[in-house]
């Protein structure tokens, strides 16, 4: 009887509907708690780019008093009753940049709420094997970079994936500028590691081995400072 | 495969941890270990091992999986056509996969972002599938689930050797924290350890040390 061909459909049949039954089950029970977890994520992302936060930190607290958010467009005009959350970068990047919908993180100041610290744009790309996205803060001359964090979906770990492990190499963008007397020039991330940038504004050392991801985020900053450029000439102090 | 499983005779009477059941736990981490003497798994025990942090939640991911995929195969093992029981097996194996993901993703969400990639790939690990066969279709739910137990951490600690070995002589480091930089030893990390060959050559290495303390031969 278990050999027959009825029995085997009736099986393969039964299992299916159950295994996807627990997996639906167990997808929608935890729905909630990860999207938590993926908000909060992108809140401290956004705040560890320009401030340093402790692990007892209210990340929520902080990001409702201190952070502006609103979306632009490619002229740097601001988009009326969008949010960033109803962005999803993914989909904006494989547009044209001029018909990208931009988001934008204002870092307010802690004493005065109308004047804006540091702005906060995410970045998105593609590395060596996958995606790679992430922030970058710039001061309010909308020119230095105050910290930036990236992320990646499948760099080589230890190599290409220090963009994101490696504190010492986000920290290597700091200071850094992105404009050149007026014309945008991002900033490079050069072949090689262990070579001395710090009189060069627009060169960062590069990663030993991981010079195609370097390339990527090297890319991926260019385009979307690009994306921004109309925004960062409108609003720069 | 080396070694056969034997059937675990089924008396009813057999407490969990007699004497023979525990070998099923104790033999995979030394003698019948899956990587080491049974060659298999090797591709994750390559792939993860670059650190320790990362190689320690792939050892709970696959024990976990390998453990309760034993578990439910041999309770459904009387019922399973022999003509469909690898998907059946399959079937099983990515349902506890997928739930371990979802779960990290929920819990530990920093862990399952370095993780991604790999948790997704325990559903291709030899490992699994090899005790499937070889061992919970043909035995009683209770020593099948201290067969996944001992079978992942076997593999776990020969992973945890690997990660520790190329994570201090490639970074440096343990779990991150860099020891020869605390001992105010300037270290150049090694590239090679980063790479899958570093592994491939350490791994090379332990199989070598173990079969000679065990004066392990390959049967012909």
């Amino acid at each position: 009887m278990r050999q027959s061909n009825s029995y085997i459909v009736i099986y393969s049949a039964v299992l299916t509907i159950v295994c996807g039954g627990l997996l639906a089950l167990a997808a929608e029970g935890l729905k909630e708690k990860q999207q938590y977890n993926i908000d909060q994520e992108q809140k401290k992302n956004i705040l560890s780019t320009v401030i340093t936060l402790d692990e007892s930190a209210n990340v929520n607290d902080v990001y409702s008093k201190r952070v502006k958010a609103f979306v632009v467009d490619f002229e740097g005009n601001v988009k009326d009753g969008m949010e960033p959350k109803d962005i999803n970068l993914a989909v904006e990047y494989k547009k044209a940049p001029a018909d990208r919908l931009l988001p934008v993180y204002e870092f307010k100041s802690e004493s005065d709420p109308n004047k804006t610290d540091y702005v906060v744009l995410p970045v998105f790309g593609y590395g060596l094997w996958n995606n790679i996205w992430g922030f970058v803060a710039l001061k309010a001359d909308l020119n230095t970079i105050q910290g930036v964090k990236f992320q990646h979906a499948g760099e080589t770990p230890g190599l290409g994936a220090r963009i994101e492990s490696d504190q010492d190499v986000q920290d290597r963008y700091k200071g850094k500028t992105i404009f050149d007397d007026g014309k945008l020039v991002s900033v490079s991330m050069m072949k090689g590691e262990g070579l001395d940038y710090a009189d060069e504004p627009h060169r960062v050392d590069g990663m030993s081995g991981a010079t195609l991801t370097g390339k990527g985020v090297n890319n991926m900053l260019k385009d979307y400072f690009a994306s921004y450029e109309n925004y960062m000439k409108k609003n720069k102090q | 495969m080396s070694t056969e499983a034997v059937a675990v005779q089924e008396k009813k009477s057999e407490p969990l941890f007699s004497k023979k059941n525990r070998k099923l736990l104790s033999n995979p981490l030394d003698i019948d270990n899956p990587v080491t003497v049974q060659v298999l798994g090797v591709c994750s025990a390559l792939a993860v091992t670059t650190q320790l942090k990362p190689a320690l939640v792939m050892t709970l991911g696959l024990t976990i999986v390998t453990a309760s995929s034993n578990l439910v195969i041999s309770l459904m093992r009387n019922s399973i056509p022999s003509r469909i029981r690898i998907i059946v097996q399959l079937a099983v194996v990515s349902l506890w996969v997928i739930l371990v993901d979802q779960l990290l993703k929920a819990y530990v969400y920093d862990i399952s972002k370095q993780l991604s990639v790999f948790v997704g790939l325990i559903i291709t690990n030899c490992i699994v599938m090899g005790r499937l066969e070889a061992f919970a279709m043909s035995n009683k739910p209770g020593p099948s689930l201290l067969d996944g137990l001992g079978n992942g951490l076997g593999y776990g600690l020969i992973l945890m050797a690997i990660a520790f070995l190329r994570e201090l002589l490639g970074s440096g480091a343990l779990f991150g924290f860099k020891v020869f930089d605390a001992i105010g030893f300037k270290y150049q990390g090694n590239g090679l350890m980063l790479l899958p060959a570093g592994a491939c050559i350490i791994l090379g290495i332990i199989i070598w040390v173990q079969r000679s303390i065990n004066g392990y031969r390959e049967s012909h």
